[in-house]
């Protein structure tokens, strides 16, 4: 009965472990192995050469571009989940059911087009001569240089990540326990003490999926940090392509990669446990 | 009551076959020659030079159809053929430092140069292009040529102002110079600035190289990104870049045509110049027809669609084609100071010795240029 019964449980569970298998253990071994292969008239060869590992992790820039990298994907995160969260608070409490169901489904019509598309759509928005500083200038502001700094690449990344975030914060929220918030209320709790008392501790696992959610696509993202960061300085994605142009470099692409990977499973392992902790 | 002439299922069916064959055979009879398949031919290319402006004549004329690869830098390219199996691709453009080492991969077939104008080629170097040549024997085919050294929006920055390098530290241009995201023609430019001009930008001592990455890291201040073709084409498009480093006409030229205040100059301490060439690729099991394709892109028609390229302008090779050029489209000749006697005519500049022809590093490795490269964005 027990062996039925695991049997059962493991076709169900197949789908999941098959796709992990081809779309994720695979490559990332691959990757792994092709860290130490080696290059030679533009042809990866096959080695166990330890050459591509001390190349890079022995190069400043490679260090520069991994911090800014980590700071560009915290701040993309803490930005973008600030933001989202009063946007997803109302769609979760104040409107009414079908709103908010209209709400999700147009926060879901960015990702039908282009994510390229919609990040060069911001040149024109984001140019000195560009339709924000046109209207900052109505008011007696700017010009401010938007484009290829720090702020644009935020911009991108927000592109990317915002609407992601508030549906992920929106699920969360709505999923509470209302009688929580009442009971808290009840008990004279104001409306920030039942905020940081009640909401955010009960919409804690959603809250902390969508923050890593956007760091992890921050932190992999190129057009971003490229087109609206001016590549200034590159970030690790950045880094894999001028590697891979540079005589094909694939085997150092493959070590900022798996450094990559490290960085953010750690992440998203530290998250998840901090989501799942027990409040003692 | 019989039914002799009621128009039965069968009947009808009968009817319908022999009319539709009545109808198509004509159409299969006349058309089958027209209708044969077109020959594919896969090419290796830089974007655009198999679009329609480029290849839908003689893909008319010679009932063939254009499969491109395209690519962005050499190194790319010769990735393409590592990475495919012999017999994938027929034709391959590139860059004359690129040829030189599909020649010495023995990867393409030599040409009989009596089967081209080589005595129409604007200038003599053109005739025994370094990189197209092995052993006195020709293996790629010139076909079109450009310029790099100071863009700039003329808004901002005056003819005069670009003729020098040294724009690029213009205080007034702080945070707007931009760099196409290439370390040669970058590294080249400053090299230039910094002399290197009797063995070239690229053949330069280990002393020499190290004042280049010194005047290189001095420009950092000053720079606003770094780009690929599309950021340099919408930052130079909006005046989010004021002056570009590492580019020249085959950006500005396409904005220019449409009327955006930017051009392109080669500056007193010289310029750089990309200099492209088709082969066909050995394995190639259509080299006939490849080879009238060659004959076709260095004709003065050819030429004159490779001036014109939408993707990105060139300069004719041949006297042929720029007598067409100045004939049938005199306003881009003039654009491009192909006419002669014009004291910018690219030609001239080539001849007053102001140009130096793009190359790889000759006294360090590419990675030592590349490792700088990433460094200097980094800075």
């Amino acid at each position: 009965m027990k062996n039925k019964l695991d049997l059962y449980a493991l076709t169900w569970r197949m789908p999941v472990i098959v796709w992990q298998l081809l779309f994720f253990v695979g490559p990332l071994l691959f990757m792994i192995a092709m860290s130490f292969f080696l290059v030679k008239n533009y042809r990866m060869e096959e080695a166990f050469e330890m050459k591509n590992w001390i190349k890079m992790t022995s190069r400043g820039y490679f260090w520069d571009a991994y911090l800014y990298t980590v700071f560009l994907a915290s701040l993309s995160t803490v930005v973008t989940s600030l933001l989202a969260f009063p946007a997803a608070y109302g769609l979760a409490f104040k409107v009414s059911e079908s709103t908010r169901r209209w709400a999700i489904f147009l926060l879901i019509i960015p990702f039908f087009t282009s994510y390229l598309v919609r990040t060069f759509s911001w040149y024109v928005i984001l140019a000195e001569s560009g339709v924000a500083n046109a209207m900052l200038a109505y008011i007696g502001l700017g010009p401010f240089k938007m484009l290829n700094t720090i702020f644009g690449s935020i911009v991108g990344y927000l592109t990317l990540t915002f609407p992601l975030v508030i549906i992920l914060q929106t699920l969360s929220l709505s999923n509470i326990d209302r009688s929580l918030i009442e009971a808290a209320q009840n008990l004279g709790a104001g409306r920030l003490k039942t905020l940081w008392s009640v909401t955010i501790p009960s919409a804690k696992v959603g809250l902390i999926i969508g923050a890593v959610f956007c760091f992890i696509l921050s932190f992999g993202d190129f057009v971003a940090p490229y087109y609206l960061g001016g590549s200034k300085p590159p970030t690790l994605p950045i880094l894999i392509i001028d590697t891979t142009k540079a005589g094909q470099q694939w085997p150092r692409a493959a070590v900022v990669a798996v450094v990559m990977m490290l960085t953010l499973m750690t992440v998203a392992y530290t998250a998840i446990s901090l989501a799942y902790r027990k409040r003692r | 009551m019989t039914n002799h002439n009621k128009f039965t299922r069968r009947k009808f069916i009968k009817a319908s076959g022999v009319a539709a064959s009545a109808v198509a055979a004509p159409m299969i009879i006349t058309s089958s020659k027209a209708l044969a398949a077109p020959t594919e031919i896969n090419m290796l290319g830089w974007y655009g030079t198999a679009e329609p402006d480029m290849v839908a004549e003689f893909e008319a004329a010679e009932n063939v159809k254009f499969v491109p690869k395209y690519y962005a830098g050499g190194d790319n390219m010769l990735a393409a053929l590592a990475q495919n199996p012999p017999g994938t691709f027929d034709l391959i453009h590139t860059d004359a430092e690129y040829a030189r080492l599909l020649i010495e991969s023995d990867l393409v077939d030599e040409l009989d140069p009596s089967d081209y104008p080589m005595d129409d080629l604007m200038h003599e170097d053109f005739m025994q292009f370094p990189g197209h040549w092995n052993d006195g024997k020709l293996y790629s085919l010139i076909t079109r040529y450009g310029h790099l050294g100071v863009s700039y929006n003329k808004d901002a920055v005056t003819r005069e102002e670009a003729m020098s390098y040294n724009v690029f530290w213009d205080e007034k241009l702080k945070g707007k110079v931009g760099h196409f995201d290439w370390h040669l023609p970058s590294l080249g430019e400053i090299s230039l600035l910094n002399g290197n001009t009797a063995s070239g930008p690229f053949d330069i001592s280990e002393e020499a190289w190290k004042a280049v990455q010194e005047k290189t890291l001095s420009l950092k201040p000053q720079v606003g990104g770094y780009f690929d073709f599309g950021g340099t084409f919408a930052g130079l498009k909006n005046a989010e870049m004021l002056a570009m480093v590492g580019i020249g006409d085959w950006v500005t030229g396409i904005l220019e045509r449409d009327g955006a205040p930017v051009s392109s100059v080669v500056p007193e301490e010289g310029g750089i110049q990309w200099t492209e060439s088709y082969s066909i690729v050995s394995s190639s099991t259509k080299k006939d027809i490849v080879k009238k394709y060659l004959e076709y892109t260095i004709s003065a028609a050819g030429q004159v669609k490779s001036a014109q390229m939408l993707g990105y302008p060139g300069f004719a090779v041949t006297n042929a084609g720029r007598a067409m050029l100045n004939e049938v489209d005199p306003k881009e000749a003039k654009r491009t100071n192909q006419v002669d006697g014009d004291p910018n005519d690219p030609v001239a500049l080539i001849k007053a010795g102001r140009i130096h022809y793009r190359d790889i590093p000759k006294q360090q490795s590419l990675e030592d240029w590349n490792d700088f490269w990433s460094e200097y964005k980094n800075a």
